[in-house]
């Protein structure tokens, strides 16, 4: 069974047709890769799944659920979570807060409780810290825990933010260009960790990566987006060899 | 209520809008270049009406001479404000030059209080603008008249500078995107100064005439005035100049209407705006002619 | 340090300021009593408005308009009969207006819950604003109060304003208050619901793709700071016993505004110290305003100067001291103690 079902998406700003006719099926534990020159529309394509933007035309399903026009916060509550292109944590706050945000969302005690400290938020809120502490010990980020998310240095400020999607507890992980500003090292150490973090937590990954590397190493499918219109979709094989994919990269950056 | 009130209301109310619009101008401009409220625009229109009060009272200037050096002085007051208070924090995060914004109005106000006093005076109004006349059943101030037609003089004018010189083309630009403009070879910061001057002196026009309109001078008479033409350029899609002047039209009008059909909410004049304003933000956040903006994320 | 042991510290700390308080009550003229009420009313408008603008990132310019519904509802609840019906000469009050009574302690638990319905009503269109809108959207509604609190006359007496409040707000109460309202906000501010609100602040997007319900968390961070302020209205009111609709207006959230900026938007204790620091000095620029002897010359006074003077002060923070006295961070025991210990090493 699918667990993402996108339908036919289009997405227009004005005249601009950012995306245009998208379909997309995601099954549990998948890794499917999004690739395409820039200003292909594959961020846009996120923000349309995440309730960021809502799609001029078509529909989304998650789980046997209409998402199409959901605020993004229910999105995120129901069980999707993404990162950010031009990562955006929470800079003032550390690291430690960045993650506790994310547990907020299954919080049951109301303000007044949480304002009073009463025992049954207490616990909630013990709890969340012992698992925030879990996932940044697995993230090798705990020793910059109380640092301020701002001053961490690129490569764990990435990091962080995967662990704060996670954090949501999410079925489905979006991750636009979490390779960005890699060396060909860290974006291997990358891959093994999304690998690892898909087993782990019972993901599946739908993520838009430019190092082919990163794409063709471990994605088993590719959508491959030009000008919002999908030119190709198929095994890493397929898509490496497709004409017409060569052609939209070609004079284009293959940076990887 | 019979057809000659209806005129009447219905001249008032143009006319008071036609001041409106020519307000809202100024913040519609600003805010299209620099994403500012430009909380002293009003205080600017309070400024005006006493430059021509002083220069016909205490330098004996004829009128007309009061009025051109008001405008002239209160353009030049405008671009002061950005230079001295805005354009030091053009790269700080937008809440300072709210606060700055903020603290430029109040000080204007309290300024006013100080040197012009807090007691309310009388503003000259030359016999001109007094006249009745008469239009068949219907008698009105040549005052009524002669606001709309300057107004919408100044407006076409403005829209035709906007489109079709070289200096409107650059504003342009800079509201399309300020940084590409400064990468084109624009000079950004002569443009945000001659677009705050611009904006200020229409704003002066505007408060000259708010003077005639309504004589009596007090240091806080442009916050009431300031606020509303911020919510017509709201109303009309910020940003957007035929915009603001819609938005002007409709605040005014729909004011003088309500009070003149619903006399009983004569005490809630000013809260008219507001609700419009939740109206807009309710139906329509980018107002009548805004286009539709989806933050980039 | 143990945070038992600043606890301790902290509660040791309330205790010696009550005692000193008490002291204060007896034995300070009444002209340095209301300073000392003033300053604490200050703190808890400045905390109202940072709960708001500093912390959850709305810049909300309402608060003189709650202040106002605070002040009004707890002046008709404590009024007496008679001076209610005296007060009322031109149109009549609303007789059942004129029966209700309550105690002090209700009246402003009651402030603050008008107060926060007022919010509420007025949060839920507007809080869809972001930035500049918002603050222009909320300073509207402030003002708006107040023309209705003009036109209200059987309710508000109008124009002419409600004179003869009891003066209830002593020492103890207002600091009382003070106090509650610091230790009810840092609790409030270190839990999930805090982090909530300071996420939408750091960056609205990325919290609402956390789970966050913006518009719920905002509505809450409005309507508690809508609480707090009427809350403060109400202390208000009841120290100087005169009120009507005109003193509630922009310039009053502007001095709050400015006591926010100063003291560093997001910090508690930031707030605590600039609320005391301009309360005192708001009292000190009286002089400016009254005509002075120097001996050798005598200036006249110039009415209206204290708030030139403010708002200047207002632009200088922007410009020059954009991060306040605090920035974001809190005063600590351990800044304290911490910075004690360093000298002492490096002596
Ligand atoms: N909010 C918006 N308003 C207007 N146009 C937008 C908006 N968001 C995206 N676009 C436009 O949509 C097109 C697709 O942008 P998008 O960010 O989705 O591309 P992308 O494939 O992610 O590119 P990149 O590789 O550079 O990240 C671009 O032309 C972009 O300018
Ligand atoms: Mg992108």
């Amino acid at each position: 069974m699918n667990l993402l079902e996108v339908k036919n998406i289009t997405v227009k700003f004005g005249g601009l047709t950012a995306v245009s006719d998208f379909s997309l099926s995601l099954k549990k534990g998948e890794i499917v890769g999004l690739i395409g020159p820039n200003g292909a529309g594959k961020t846009t394509a996120f923000n349309a799944i995440t309730g960021i933007y809502k799609p001029t035309s078509g529909g989304i399903n998650f789980g046997g659920k209409d998402i199409t026009r959901m605020q993004p916060d229910k999105i995120t509550k129901l069980g999707i979570a993404r990162t950010f292109q031009n990562i955006r944590l929470f800079s003032n706050l550390s690291v430690l807060e960045n993650v506790l945000v994310a547990h907020h969302l299954r919080l049951k005690s109301s303000f007044a409780a949480a304002m009073l400290r009463l025992p049954g938020y207490l616990r909630e809120e013990r709890a969340m810290r012992k698992e925030a502490e879990e996932l940044l010990g697995g993230l090798a980020l705990s020793r910059f825990m109380d640092e301020k998310a701002g001053s961490l240095p690129y490569g764990q400020q990435r990091r962080l933010e995967i662990a704060r999607a996670l954090a949501t507890h999410p079925k489905i992980l979006l991750l636009d260009e979490p390779a960005a500003g890699m060396n060909p090292k860290e974006s291997h150490e990358l891959m093994e960790f999304i690998e690892e973090i898909r087993d782990k937590f019972d993901l599946s990954i739908f993520m838009i990566e430019h190092h082919m590397q990163v794409v063709m190493g471990i994605c088993e499918r590719i959508l491959v987006l030009d000008h919002g219109v999908t030119i190709a979709e198929g095994s890493p094989e397929d898509i490496q060899g497709n004409q017409k994919v060569i052609e939209a990269y070609l004079g284009v950056e293959t940076d990887a | 209520m019979t057809f000659e009130l209806f005129l009447q209301h219905f001249i008032n109310g143009i006319s008071l809008g036609s001041l409106y619009a020519l307000i809202a101008i100024g913040y519609t401009m600003v805010y299209g270049i620099v994403r500012l409220i430009n909380f002293a625009h009003g205080d600017i229109i309070m400024l005006a009406a006493y430059f021509v009060f002083f220069g016909v009272g205490l330098f004996h200037m004829p009128w007309w001479l009061a009025a051109l050096f008001s405008i002239v002085l209160t353009a030049l007051v405008g671009m002061g404000i950005e230079k001295a208070a805005y354009k030091p924090l053009r790269d700080a995060p937008r809440i300072s030059i709210l606060i700055s914004a903020i603290g430029v109005s109040f000080f204007l106000e309290n300024f006013g209080i100080v040197v012009f006093g807090g007691r309310p005076q009388a503003f000259y109004s030359p016999e001109v603008f007094q006249r009745v006349i008469k239009l068949g059943n219907v008698s009105i101030i040549s005052l009524g008249i002669i606001i709309p037609i300057i107004a919408i003089t100044l407006l076409l004018g403005l829209v035709y500078v906007v489109n079709n010189t070289r200096t409107g083309m650059a504003m342009r630009a800079c509201s399309k995107d300020i940084d590409t403009a400064k990468l084109m070879g624009i000079d950004v910061d002569r443009i945000i100064s001659l677009t705050f001057g611009l904006g200020s002196a229409l704003a002066a026009v505007g408060g000259i005439m708010w003077g005639l309109k309504y004589p009596q001078l007090h240091p806080l008479i442009g916050i009431m005035p300031g606020l509303k033409c911020f919510i017509a350029a709201v109303v009309g899609g910020i940003g957007n100049i035929p915009g603001a002047m819609l938005g002007g039209f409709i605040l005014g009008l729909g004011e003088i209407l309500l009070v003149a059909f619903l006399p009983g909410l004569s005490g809630y004049r000013d809260a008219f705006a507001f609700v419009i304003l939740i109206l807009i933000l309710l139906f329509r956040p980018t107002g009548i002619l805004g286009e539709k903006v989806a933050e980039k994320v | 340090m143990k945070s038992t042991a600043k606890i301790l510290l902290s509660i040791a700390a309330i205790l010696l300021f009550f005692v000193f308080l008490y002291w204060a009550q007896k034995n300070l003229d009444p002209y340095k009593v209301r300073i000392l009420n003033l300053c604490a009313i200050n703190i808890i408008l400045t905390l109202s408005l940072n709960l708001t603008n500093g912390f959850t990132g709305l810049f909300s310019l309402g608060t003189a308009g709650f202040m106002a519904v605070g002040a009004y509802v707890s002046a008709l609840l404590t009024m007496p009969y008679d001076i209610k019906t005296m007060n009322f000469f031109m149109v009549p009050i609303n007789p059942v207006l004129a029966e209700l009574h309550a105690p002090f302690i209700a009246a402003l638990i009651l402030a603050g819950i008008v107060s926060t319905v007022v919010g509420f009503l007025i949060g839920a269109p507007v809080l869809k604003l972001k930035g500049d809108y918002l603050a222009i959207a909320t300073l509207g509604f402030g003002e708006i109060i107040s023309v209705v609190f003009t036109n209200t006359q059987t309710i508000t007496n109008g124009a002419l304003g409600l004179k003869g409040i009891p003066q209830y707000t002593i020492l103890y109460w207002s600091w009382g208050t003070a106090v509650i309202v610091i230790i009810g906000l840092m609790m409030l501010l270190n839990s999930s619901y805090g982090r909530a609100f300071k996420a939408i602040r750091e960056d609205e997007t990325a919290a609402q793709a956390m789970g966050i319900n913006l518009f719920y968390h905002k509505l809450l961070s409005f309507s508690i700071s809508a609480f707090i302020a009427g809350i403060g209205g109400a202390l208000l009111g009841n120290l100087i016993s005169t009120i009507d609709p005109t003193m509630f207006r922009f310039s009053l959230t502007y001095q709050i505004l400015l006591m926010v900026v100063l003291g560093g938007m997001g910090s508690i204790t930031g707030s605590v110290i600039s609320a005391s620091i301009m309360t005192v000095i708001m009292e000190l620029l009286r002089a400016v305003e009254s005509p002075m002897n120097l001996g050798f010359i005598s200036l006249p006074g110039i009415p209206g100067m204290r708030m030139v003077v403010f708002s200047a002060l207002l632009i200088a923070v922007a410009l020059f001291m954009r991060r306040g006295i605090m920035g974001e961070k809190e005063f600590s025991w351990d800044m304290l103690f911490g910075k004690g210990a360093g000298r002492r090493e490096s002596a």
